[in-house]
């Protein structure tokens, strides 16, 4: 051991103890394997194509090729695919949390919610007085004779402050539940039991006319966003680039976590936590780090959200909807970044297909689906493919 | 550069390093005098100790693990401890390292630190590094990544994720891929590595973090005997520099490595010597054969 490097009677020995290896002189026996780019040369390819396709193609096909035309991409398929970009942002924030960190949130459910209701409430606002009660207050609100804005609406009419809440809003809840469940020390099991209780215990608040975000009905009619028309073609094309746009934003982000030290830390908390302590590194910074984060990202898919499929209500926060976003993940295959998308559009896209055709099996489905790829592809979809890559050459 | 100034460099470079081994004496290389300069968070071994414990004692459900435990380690010091199973070797180990709190007793790391006062990773950072009985490796990461992450630097988020190994670093952790014999799998997953690789690996983590002090639990555990030589060469190697505290049942690998021996027994010490002196004792006999 040579701690001390620049004894020049310890380099001596080390450079004697070099020479006398197989591997020849110094240079040739240290071998650092150098550092992984942000994206392979192929992987680069694949992104740019992406970027094409939501950028440019779909516009082109939904907006200026005519409807009869065999290349047309209908308003349906708008919607539904981005619709599945916002799950596929909330399976990347739980890929980063459960299959990079080991911490399975059962809770995920929350923080895309109070995204969306951020965004509500801002679309609620935008409404005017173009409700069915043509006040200036939202009609729940007249419909239960309030006179007045509750404190929590004050920056609702501003679209800038409502941007930064979404991010902010999930963040300080994350934050101040993720703080006190790791340094309490609540690993696995324990941690998915509580995620999972916060989730239900927030919906059960969130169904009450008092709290003043619209009870059971939640918010729905949007009429419009930064005063421009919310139903037409053209502003659900944009909301469907700028999801798209955060989709690949949010992967570049999560590969480059992942691929710096602090990613490999997450894995090695996972992995061996005692070991991380005792390399004097104190996990709660890095769990909350991620956990927040992970958090903002399902905050900001639930902001998209809402304005496409145009309504919000406690319903996104039932227990089941958190478990969904755990179950893309597993499909895909965890603590890979392209498995979660890929999981994410697989299973909502059997799922849009099956509730329509066979309307009664879905939830067979989903179970046996869920069973599957627990017994026999612990990878996910994206594990299976590698295998079968390996195998075959 | 002309060659004057590259031998007045080295001459500098010489006589500072002159200055640095002598900071490597018992007492630090200093006279343990009146108005020394205190530095927080640096171990001050001008005592001559690096390590006390002091009447420790913590009892799990009434069974004590340790009881009235005293013990204390030179700086520069390889001391073995043995003991039967149940004696408290563990116990100790995790109330050093933090993940233990005693009941009673005092532990401080130099004369100042008290290390009860901190939490794992904060012990770590200290300069107390920990080898544990079950090699425990980053599995899914490879040999390197390992190595890196065990590196000394600074340990918070905001350094991690913008953490680039530099030459300096590069060229310690290679020192450390040899000293393991690992160089060869310096790309290899941790997890496909050999029980005894594994242990090898642990020890070379400990390596990166540079601590003053070694905790190594059953160090030679499941390694050949060929591997169990150069762990001993490599201990040896390691005293003086650093300070090891090593937990071993195998008395042959004890023996090609001891100056003192501890013997725990009950949580308490037992017996201390040489290891001649030890085995010869009556009650470390009677300890380990029974009646």
């Amino acid at each position: 051991m040579t701690t001390n490097r620049t004894n020049p009677t310890v380099q001596a020995e080390l450079v004697e103890a070099l020479a006398s290896t197989s591997t020849g002189s110094v240079r040739t026996a240290i071998l650092l394997p150098a550092r992984a780019p942000l994206l392979s040369g192929k992987g680069w390819s694949a992104f740019i194509i992406a970027l094409i396709a939501i950028c440019a193609l779909a516009p082109v096909l939904n907006l200026l090729v005519p409807k009869e035309n065999l290349f047309h991409m209908s308003d349906y398929a708008v919607a539904l695919s981005g619709r599945i970009m916002c799950y596929a942002i909330c399976a990347l924030a739980m890929d980063l949390i459960w299959g990079y960190t080991g911490i399975l949130s059962l809770g995920h459910g929350v923080f895309f919610a109070l995204g969306g209701y951020v965004m509500g409430m801002y679309l609620m606002r935008q409404i005017g007085t173009d409700g069915n009660y043509k006040s200036d207050l939202p009609d729940f609100m007249v419909f239960l004779d309030w006179k007045s804005l509750p404190w929590h609406w004050s920056f609702s009419d501003s679209f800038g402050a409502t941007l930064f809440l979404i991010v902010a809003v999930p963040a300080l809840v994350a934050f101040v539940f993720g703080y006190f469940a790791f340094r309490s020390r609540i690993r696995g099991v324990y941690f998915s039991i509580i995620t999972q209780a916060m989730t239900f215990a927030a919906m059960l608040l969130f169904f009450r006319n008092e709290t003043g975000l619209g009870g059971n009905n939640g918010f729905t009619d949007f009429k419009r966003i930064l005063g421009l028309p919310i139903a037409t073609q053209q502003t659900r094309m944009t909301l469907f680039v700028l999801t798209g746009l955060t989709l690949l934003g949010c992967f570049l982000l999560a590969r480059w976590l992942v691929g710096s030290k602090f990613g490999r830390v997450l894995q090695a908390i996972r992995d061996a936590e005692t070991r991380v302590m005792f390399s004097g590194y104190s996990p709660l910074g890095y769990k909350l780090t991620i956990w927040t984060l992970s958090a903002v990202m399902c905050g900001v898919a639930g902001a998209l959200y809402v304005p496409q499929v145009g309504i919000i209500n406690p319903g996104e926060m039932s227990p089941a909807n958190s478990i969904e976003i755990a179950i893309w993940t597993a499909v895909g295959g965890r603590a890979t970044l392209i498995g979660p998308i890929v999981g994410a559009i697989a299973v909502n896209g059997a799922k849009s297909w099956l509730t329509v055709a066979y309307p009664e099996f879905w939830l067979y489905f989903l179970g046996a689906l869920f069973i599957v790829v627990t017994l026999f592809l612990p990878d996910g979809v994206v594990g299976l493919v590698k295998k079968l890559k390996r195998g075959s050459t | 550069m002309t060659p004057d100034l590259l031998e007045e460099g080295a001459r500098r470079l010489a006589a500072r390093q002159q200055k640095q081994q002598a900071g490597h004496t018992e007492s630090g290389g200093r006279s343990a005098a009146f108005s020394r300069v205190m530095t927080a968070g640096e171990v001050d071994v001008t005592h001559g100790r690096i390590l006390y414990l002091e009447d420790v004692s913590v009892s799990f459900d009434g069974f004590k693990a340790i009881n009235k435990l005293s013990l204390d380690i030179a700086p520069g010091e390889l001391r073995c401890i043995i003991g039967p199973n149940g004696a408290g070797k563990t116990t100790m180990m995790d109330i050093i390292t933090g993940k233990t709190r005693p009941d009673a007793g005092s532990v401080f790391f130099g004369s100042t630190i008290d290390l009860l006062r901190h939490t794992e990773p904060e012990i770590a950072q200290l300069g107390i590094g920990r080898k544990f009985q079950k090699p425990t490796v980053f599995e899914q990461l490879t040999v390197f990544e390992n190595l890196e992450l065990a590196l000394k630097t600074h340990k918070g988020v905001k350094a991690a994720m913008f953490f680039r190994l530099d030459s300096v670093q590069a060229d310690r952790l290679a020192e450390v891929l040899h000293t393991i014999h690992l160089a060869a799998s310096v790309a290899r997953q941790a997890g496909n590595l050999s029980h005894g690789q594994k242990q090898w690996l642990e020890i070379g983590m400990l390596l990166m973090q540079d601590p003053k002090l070694l905790l190594l639990d059953e160090p030679v555990a499941g390694m050949t005997d060929e591997e169990t030589a150069r762990t001993a060469e490599l201990f040896l190697s390691l005293k003086g520099k650093h300070s090891l505290l090593v937990v071993e049942h195998d008395m042959s690998f004890i023996r090609s490595i001891s100056e003192i021996v501890t013997v725990l027994c009950d949580g308490s010490v037992l017996a201390q010597g040489t290891l001649d002196q030890v085995q010869a004792d009556e009650r470390v006999i009677e300890v380990y054969l029974g009646r």
